[in-house]
């Protein structure tokens, strides 16, 4: 694989993704240690908003420590270099979130719809352009479709205005091959000018894999996290990929060592456990399941006495996407009942 | 036997304004004799002629010279908040009653189990049937509220990607919003919020629904159970598909319901259960109004 010479714009979730293992409760004085370190590090795009975006502070999701507006207001003043960017998703946040954080100095915002869904983002984009701010089209679950669906879907996220169109492999289920032939495709079907991205999730051990096929095929944003702090067995870890990306030659910009210092100094310090390939984030990965599903099927699984692994694989089976946190309780109530009727032991 | 049934006009041809057509013509109370589109070759307006129903594909403007002649004394509207505006200016001017199933939201929200008893009262002469998540999850809120004071009120809707027109998809904020604030001034809870998930699974998936409750103090428990109980059964009067899935679930002070709402299957199959709960709502506001008006 040669990557000598591409550049790269390396992207941090710690602060977003990150919030997920962290049950949204990232104090303000934390967001502005871990930003100021990135910045330092001249990490380019900084990610902040509660885990599932603007406007995710719900029962269902969570509700976070501060305000997607507290958090956006300390930290972006405070950066330097580094470009602060907010997630959005059409259903669970609105044009007003989305105004808000453009109102708090955000830089980029990033519009998420499922894979096969682009259409409800059409609004959402178009306002981001408009407020003249880069903007960023997210297909989640892209495992879930083959390259050909992938451009039809990237191709309205492009036409409503998306500066940058990425791949996101939300349940970590993708391995290098299928990275390949989904950026590929795009890179050679969108607009030159349109950036190709990929945001990938650890649960198989293939984040860095992954993030170098990406490269390789086109894709010039890259996302990850330090210290991996991020959904499921988390994100890319960004420190491990900038030092891969500097010893392939690639170009990123970012200081290694301070990166490296900001995750271990100030990343670990936080996390409420390991961010680690546990055996139900590697369920996530092996089943094909939303990444942010991992502590609510731990946590209804150990209320119901259900196991996590089966909620998650039956999870899986019923193709559920981004979003349908919901379903978990209401599964685990289910299975909980047939457990009853049927004493564990027999296969299902 | 005199027919008793009061005529009806029905603006817009697409997947809702043909089901609920389908829906109108079984009806006792309401006889649907217009199906009105802007798109002569929609397949709503091609199956209305086929049951012998009047169309037009000039709009509202089409039907304007017959709603004396015809008896037209009802309108569904099933086009757009904007459109709507315009439609219910130059029907209501001639004493048509609108019953809105776009965003616009001119008159107040009609959630036919909750409040319709009082817009009968008030005579009202346009109500508006908020959103398909809304006619779900609403009567479930207002169930507990009717118990004990609801601080905040959380819904998630998901739909299968098939069930959702275009419409709905340019404007989803729309259904975000208006469905949040009818949590609030119908469901009874101080606080509200909506959230939408589209699944494109095959097979489609039936309409689910979440409803999140937080009570302000220890929740009654059995009061809750038998009021949500009784409720299901007041929304399975029109909307047979309506299931109690799982709860009344109390955790602390959270009270949750999950729901699935199965169609008939009139116009889409029967996984589109948000399509059939806002018409099946619509016409039963529909019949409600035609009822007094026959009294009267």
């Amino acid at each position: 694989m040669n990557l000598r010479g591409k550049a790269v714009t390396l992207h941090d979730m710690s602060l977003r993704d990150g919030m997920h293992p962290k049950r949204h409760q990232i104090s303000v004085a934390q967001m502005i240690s871990v930003a100021e370190g990135l910045d330092a590090a001249g990490v380019p795009l900084i990610e902040v908003t509660h885990g599932d975006g603007l406007g995710g502070a719900s029962i269902n999701y969570g509700f976070p420590a501060h305000s997607d507006e507290e958090y956006l207001r300390a930290v972006v003043p405070r950066m330097k270099r580094a470009r602060v960017s907010a997630l959005l998703l059409p259903g669970i946040g609105t044009a007003d979130d989305l105004r808000l954080a453009v109102d708090c100095g955000v830089g980029t915002m990033r519009v998420a719809t499922h894979c096969t869904e682009a259409d409800v983002a059409q609004q959402h984009i178009a306002l981001a352009r408009k407020l003249g701010v880069d903007t960023v089209g997210f297909l989640m679950m892209a495992h879930m479709v083959e390259a050909a669906e992938l451009v039809v879907q990237a191709r309205l996220l492009e036409s409503y205005g998306s500066h940058c169109v990425y791949i996101t492999d939300s349940a970590g289920y993708m391995l290098p091959d299928d990275v390949s032939a989904r950026i590929a495709r795009l890179r050679a079907e969108l607009r030159p000018e349109t950036e190709v991205g990929f945001h990938g999730h650890h649960n198989l051990g293939m984040g860095i894999a992954n993030s170098l096929a990406a490269v390789e095929a086109g894709a010039s944003r890259i996302d990850g996290s330090a210290a991996g702090l991020g959904a499921g067995a988390g994100n890319t870890p960004l420190e491990v990929l900038a030092a891969v990306l500097d010893r392939m030659g690639a170009l990123h910009g970012v200081d290694l060592y301070k990166l490296m210092d900001t995750a271990e100094e100030r990343v670990v310090p936080m996390m409420d456990r390991p961010v680690r390939i546990d055996r139900d984030a590697l369920i996530l990965g092996y089943a094909g399941v939303y990444s942010s599903f991992l502590l609510f099927a731990q946590r209804a699984g150990e209320r119901y006495g259900v196991s996590p692994r089966d909620l998650l694989v039956e999870l899986g089976r019923r193709r559920t996407v981004g979003g349908q946190e919901d379903m978990i309780e209401d599964l685990a109530l289910e299975m909980a009942r047939a457990q009853e009727r049927e004493p564990r032991g027999k296969a299902p | 036997m005199t027919d008793e049934r009061v005529r009806a006009a029905i603006i817009g041809s697409g997947n809702i304004g043909t089901d609920l057509l389908y829906k109108a013509r079984r009806s006792t109370r309401i006889e649907p004799v217009w199906l009105v589109g802007i798109d002569a070759a929609s397949d709503g307006l091609r199956r209305a002629a086929e049951l012998g129903v009047k169309t037009t594909a000039d709009g509202v403007d089409g039907i304007l010279a017959h709603l004396e002649a015809d008896g037209v004394r009802i309108a569904f509207d099933a086009t757009s908040a904007h459109a709507h505006h315009e439609n219910a200016k130059k029907l209501q001017a001639r004493g048509v009653v609108m019953i809105d199933l776009t965003p616009a939201a001119i008159g107040p929200y009609c959630v036919p189990p909750v409040n319709l008893a009082e817009q009968l009262g008030t005579r009202e002469r346009n109500v508006n049937m908020v959103s398909c998540g809304g006619q779900a999850t609403i009567p479930m809120v207002a169930a507990v509220s009717r118990v004990q004071p609801v601080e905040y009120a959380e819904i998630v809707c998901t739909v299968a990607s098939k069930s959702i027109g275009p419409g709905t998809r340019q404007n989803i904020d729309e259904f975000t919003r208006t469905t949040a604030r009818a949590i609030e001034r119908v469901g009874g809870a101080r606080r509200g919020k909506a959230i939408i998930v589209i699944n494109p699974a095959e097979p489609p998936i039936i309409m689910r629904d979440t409803i999140h409750c937080l009570v302000s103090e220890e929740p009654d428990r059995d009061a809750v159970i038998a009021s949500v109980r009784d409720m299901v059964k007041s929304v399975q009067e029109y909307v047979p598909g309506y299931q109690l899935k799982n709860g009344p679930l109390f955790d602390g002070r959270r009270v949750t319901v999950f729901l699935e709402v199965a169609g008939r299957g009139d116009y889409l199959p029967r996984y589109a259960g948000n399509l059939d709960i806002m018409t099946s709502a619509a016409l039963r506001t529909a019949e409600m109004f035609a009822e007094a008006m026959v009294r009267r």
